[in-house]
């Protein structure tokens, strides 16, 4: 049997029975048969290469289930599995989940990887729910073809139950039984029907990590847990300068050192083209052992060249102010009606300005990569989340063909969107060539700090036109930012606006008299090119501003948010939902997180109390603090997350990961700053990029899911981006200081 | 760099001529106990004990995340102590008793990994050895221990699990002490 995949290949499910009998169901790409992976054994035996979702049902009925995404603490190990198991009709207490590798698709290109990048194909997520249901499927009606020549009975009618094959007489087989059996069986043509929600027994159901154990234990394997023999660590000493270059350095101390083997000098990225390799000109210092590299580079003595040094953030801030300041000018990002007539008919207009720093990602696993690129095949062991784009990456530098790539995906430590770029494999790759051994590339959290894609600066200057009755008549939103777009090259040919200022964020499309401008802004830091939607970055600002319209017009900021979205301002949730079009999705979470953190509440304890909503592709979230200023301290007493974010898989994972995603925003909104200071990222520990830590998190915490029955989104947004401005107008309701450039301690400790 | 570069040339200078002969004869091994077995370390005694747990014995549990004690990834237990292992000097470890995640519940489990397990606190699970030796150690100090003693917890989680590691502490402690009694 054959479908058609998303790249229009056509592949086979194939079907086998390994030497101790267990059945062994997975896909097999037709055509540009890569060469045999390095997969788990216990999942493999010797029978398959390349293959997509699949399982393994041994005799004792025991069922192994290959995970095909890149667990970053999403949860997609647990949860997408769970989709197999749930169509398979087993328990999930026979499962045992494992690690696949990259390559279980087949794309133009080659072997490719379809569950890499989480959150950043929206569009696909229906598809691959479905895909992996329907591989569940599949294997149970090979089970239940086996069960009916067994017993000479028709396949209609038998049904399946916990890992077994039921006859309507009572009688019953193991599926462990059946597998010898249903491995000499011709695959299935089409998927048999697939199950009805009313029928789910495993998705929607609150499951625990599927390998808590081997976390807690120290067992399970990171990226930096990886060795291989006769791996060398290398470990690089980065320009500090962004865009400078390597003068001459010293290596003679560094090469004393017992156990250093070779020192070499990295080229940096050519001037103006996209970031495709290392993201900084370095010296590598490769050693026998991590201590013997670390002290090597201590030792090291550099001199780098730059240009211009790069403007500071004060000077950055001062460039965007002035092009706000100018009346006109620009690009044109969205405009309807005529905000400049709006203006000067306008009632009352209200403005403001908004900062945002840059921010770097500080994934607790800082970057690193474990390469074998000798003869003609290479080996990558890394905390990575866009393996396609990594083994492009191979074959770029190497000339190693596609199919002569294995990629072990061990889990990561964090992303936060760090993980879709690959400078990093870039690096090891180059230093493996250059020494001609398997190479373990250490990054430090000073090289992590200095050298990232930083999520982007930019000031927003909003104005707002009300009529009489204090509505939003006019929207403007101007916004100096630096583009995502530059030098990356998932961007390019994009808008410099991409992923900076929305052309319908909320409100646009909402109010008459609209008009969004961009002013680019530049700076040599690299910069994220926010390939997940969840990372929007005008919201900080819309979402403070329409509470600063609320107020100067004396309204109630829900009931202005609701107005906008054409919702009566008496709705309550219950009067709303059950929620539908995307409006209705939107208002709902707001209406309920202003239920949960007691909006409109009265209180005399001096607590204040913000909320903040924002919509991407396909989740919906809004965010309630509750919170009061004490001495220097700002102790949020309550935290409120409600989501839509379509239909519930795992319920306790995505739990686990809209809390995190809010604590990590949290952190970020608090603290989070990347300044320079002669041309240098000032940041290189955890001292000076603070991280929100447990003593000023959140008291109580409360996550609610909207049920919902639209298409899952996989795994949550792991960046929220209404938290920063909940935060801020929860502070304005603490203090009456309105906090209008981020990070919000220092800002608000200025102010106060 | 560049001044920390000079220090380090600065004090292996001053210490490597003016030694005594005697003194560089093939040094003594440092012994140590590592989750109840001996370990000699003849290498460099400055390496920070994680090195010697992660290079050498591949307990990759105790996690690298800062080198500078600020992140807890790394935390141990030395003598008892929560300790970080990659400011803590193999001359410094030596003649101590070590206990990694490995060997914290070697048998059964901890009722901390138990807890943790339970109350499914794990994100992407970076940090989550250390806050369990952390946790570990001020259950031991504090078997109840008060709200505001975990928040004085030092361990950095960038997935934001706190609430989670909260809890899994309050229901280990509870189970601790009912085993105690
Ligand atoms: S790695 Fe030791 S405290 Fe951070
Ligand atoms: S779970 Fe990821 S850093 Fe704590």
């Amino acid at each position: 049997m054959s479908t058609l995949d998303s790249a229009g290949r056509r592949r086979f499910l194939a079907v086998s029975l390994t030497a101790t009998g267990a059945l062994l169901v997975g896909w097999r790409v037709a055509r540009g048969e890569p060469a045999p992976a390095d997969l788990p054994l216990e999942l493999l035996g010797d029978q398959l290469t390349a293959l997509g979702p699949f399982v393994r049902i041994e005799r004792d009925g025991r069922v192994v289930i290959g995970a095909p995404g890149c667990e970053v603490g999403q949860g997609v190990f647990t949860s997408l599995p769970m989709l197999v198991a749930e169509e398979l009709d087993v328990d999930w207490s026979q499962v045992r989940v494992v690690q696949l590798p990259w390559g279980g698709a087949g794309t133009a290109n080659g072997p490719g990887h379809r569950y890499g990048r989480q959150g950043g194909v929206p569009t696909d997520r229906g598809a691959d729910w479905r895909l992996l249901r329907e591989a569940g499927a599949r294997v149970r009606g090979l089970l239940v073809q086996a069960a009916a020549g067994r017993w000479n009975l028709a396949v209609a009618e038998l049904r399946c139950a916990a890992g077994k094959v039921l006859a309507p007489d009572g009688r019953s087989l193991d599926y462990g039984a059946l597998a010898a059996a249903a491995a000499n069986l011709p695959p299935p043509g089409a998927a048999p029907a697939l199950k009805s929600p009313a029928d789910f027994h495993i998705i929607g159901q609150p499951t625990r990590c599927a390998d808590a154990r081997a976390i807690v234990t120290g067992a399970a394997r990171f990226g930096i847990d990886e060795y291989i023999a006769d791996a060398l660590v290398a470990i690089i000493v980065r320009c500090p300068y962004p865009g400078g270059r390597l003068g001459r350095y010293d290596d003679g101390a560094t090469r004393k050192v017992a156990g250093v083997v070779e020192v070499l000098s990295l080229p940096g990225p050519l001037a103006d083209l996209p970031f495709e390799g290392p993201l900084a000109a370095g010296v590598a210092v490769v050693a026998e052992n991590t201590w013997a590299a670390l002290r090597g580079c201590e030792l090291l003595e550099t001199e780098w060249q730059r240009d211009a040094p790069a403007a500071s953030i004060g000077e950055l801030a001062r460039a965007a102010q002035a092009m706000l300041d100018a009346s006109d000018g620009g690009l044109p990002v969205r405009s309807e009606g005529d905000f400049a007539k709006a203006r000067k008919q306008a009632r009352r207009v209200i403005e403001a300005r908004y900062e945002q720093p840059f921010l770097a990602h500080a994934t607790m696993e800082p970057p690193g990569a474990l390469v074998d690129v000798r003869s003609g095949r290479a080996r990558l062991f890394a905390s990575i989340e866009d393996p396609d784009a990594a083994a492009t990456t191979i074959t770029r530098l190497t000339g190693i063909a596609r199919n002569a790539i294995d990629i072990s995906l061990p889990r990561s430590g964090g992303s936060f969107g760090r993980r879709l770029q690959n400078d990093y494999v870039a690096e090891a790759v180059l230093v493996a060539r250059a020494v001609g051994k398997p190479v373990k590339l250490l990054w430090r959290r000073g090289d992590d700090l200095a050298h990232d894609f930083y999520r982007p600066f930019g000031v927003h200057a909003l104005a707002a036109t009300l009529d009489r009755k204090a509505r939003i008549t006019g929207w403007s939103h101007r916004c100096a930012a630096t583009p995502r777009t530059w030098r990356n090259a998932g961007r390019e040919g994009q808008p410099a606006h991409t992923g900076l200022l929305s052309a319908d964020g909320f409100p646009a499309g909402l109010v008459a008299h609209l008009d969004l401008r961009f002013f680019p802004l530049g700076s040599p830091l690299p910069r994220d090119p926010g390939l997940r939607d969840d990372d929007a970055f005008e919201v900080f600002a819309t979402q403070s501003f329409l509470d600063e319209v609320a107020l100067a017009g004396k309204r109630d900021a829900v009931e202005l948010r609701l107005e906008l979205l054409g919702m009566s301002s008496a709705a309550t949730p219950t009067q709303i939902g059950p929620p539908t079009a995307a409006t209705a999705r939107l208002a709902y979470a707001l209406t309920r997180c202003a239920q949960l953190v007691g909006w409109g509440v009265p209180r005399d304890d001096g607590h204040g109390i913000g909320i903040a909503c924002h919509a991407t592709a396909d989740s919906y979230l809004a965010h309630g603090f509750e919170l009061a200023i004490e001495g220097d301290r700002l102790v949020i007493y309550r935290a409120v997350c409600v989501a839509d974010v379509g239909r519930i898989i795992n319920p306790l994972g995505v739990q686990a990961g809209l809390m995190g995603g809010m604590l990590a925003s949290l952190s970020d909104t608090l603290y989070g700053a990347i300044t320079l200071k002669d041309g240098q990222v000032r940041q290189t520990d955890f001292d000076r990029y603070r991280l929100l830590g447990m003593g000023d998190s959140p008291r109580k915490v409360v996550v609610e899911i909207v049920p919902s029955s639209a298409a899952p989104t996989l795994a949550p947004p792991s960046v929220q981006a209404s938290v920063a401005p909940a935060l801020a107008n929860a502070v304005h309701a603490a203090s009456t200081v309105r906090v209008r450039k981020l990070p919000l301690m220092p800002e608000l400790m200025r102010l106060l | 760099m560049t001044r920390n570069a000079e220090q380090a040339i600065a004090s292996t200078a001053a210490a490597d001529p003016v030694e005594p002969a005697a003194l560089r004869l093939p040094p003594v091994p440092l012994a140590l106990k590592i989750n109840g077995e001996d370990y000699f370390h003849e290498g460099d005694p400055a390496m920070p004990l994680l090195w010697f747990l992660r290079d050498r014995l591949r307990l990759t549990g105790t996690k690298y995340a800062c080198d500078s004690g600020v992140c807890g990834a790394c935390t141990v237990l030395v003598d008892g102590a929560a300790t970080h292992a990659c400011t803590l000097r193999m001359q410094a470890a030596a003649g101590k008793a070590v206990t990694t995640i490995e060997g914290l519940g070697k048998s059964v489990l901890h009722p901390l990994q138990q807890a943790w397990i339970e109350e499914d606190a794990v994100l992407c699970g970076y940090c989550q050895p250390g806050q369990i030796m952390a946790a570990a150690a001020l259950l031991q100090r504090k078997p109840q221990p008060r709200e505001s003693e975990i928040d004085a917890l030092p361990n950095l989680c960038r997935c934001g699990a706190y609430p989670r590691i909260r809890s899994a502490i309050q229901r280990a402690a509870e189970v601790m002490r009912a085993n105690a009694k």
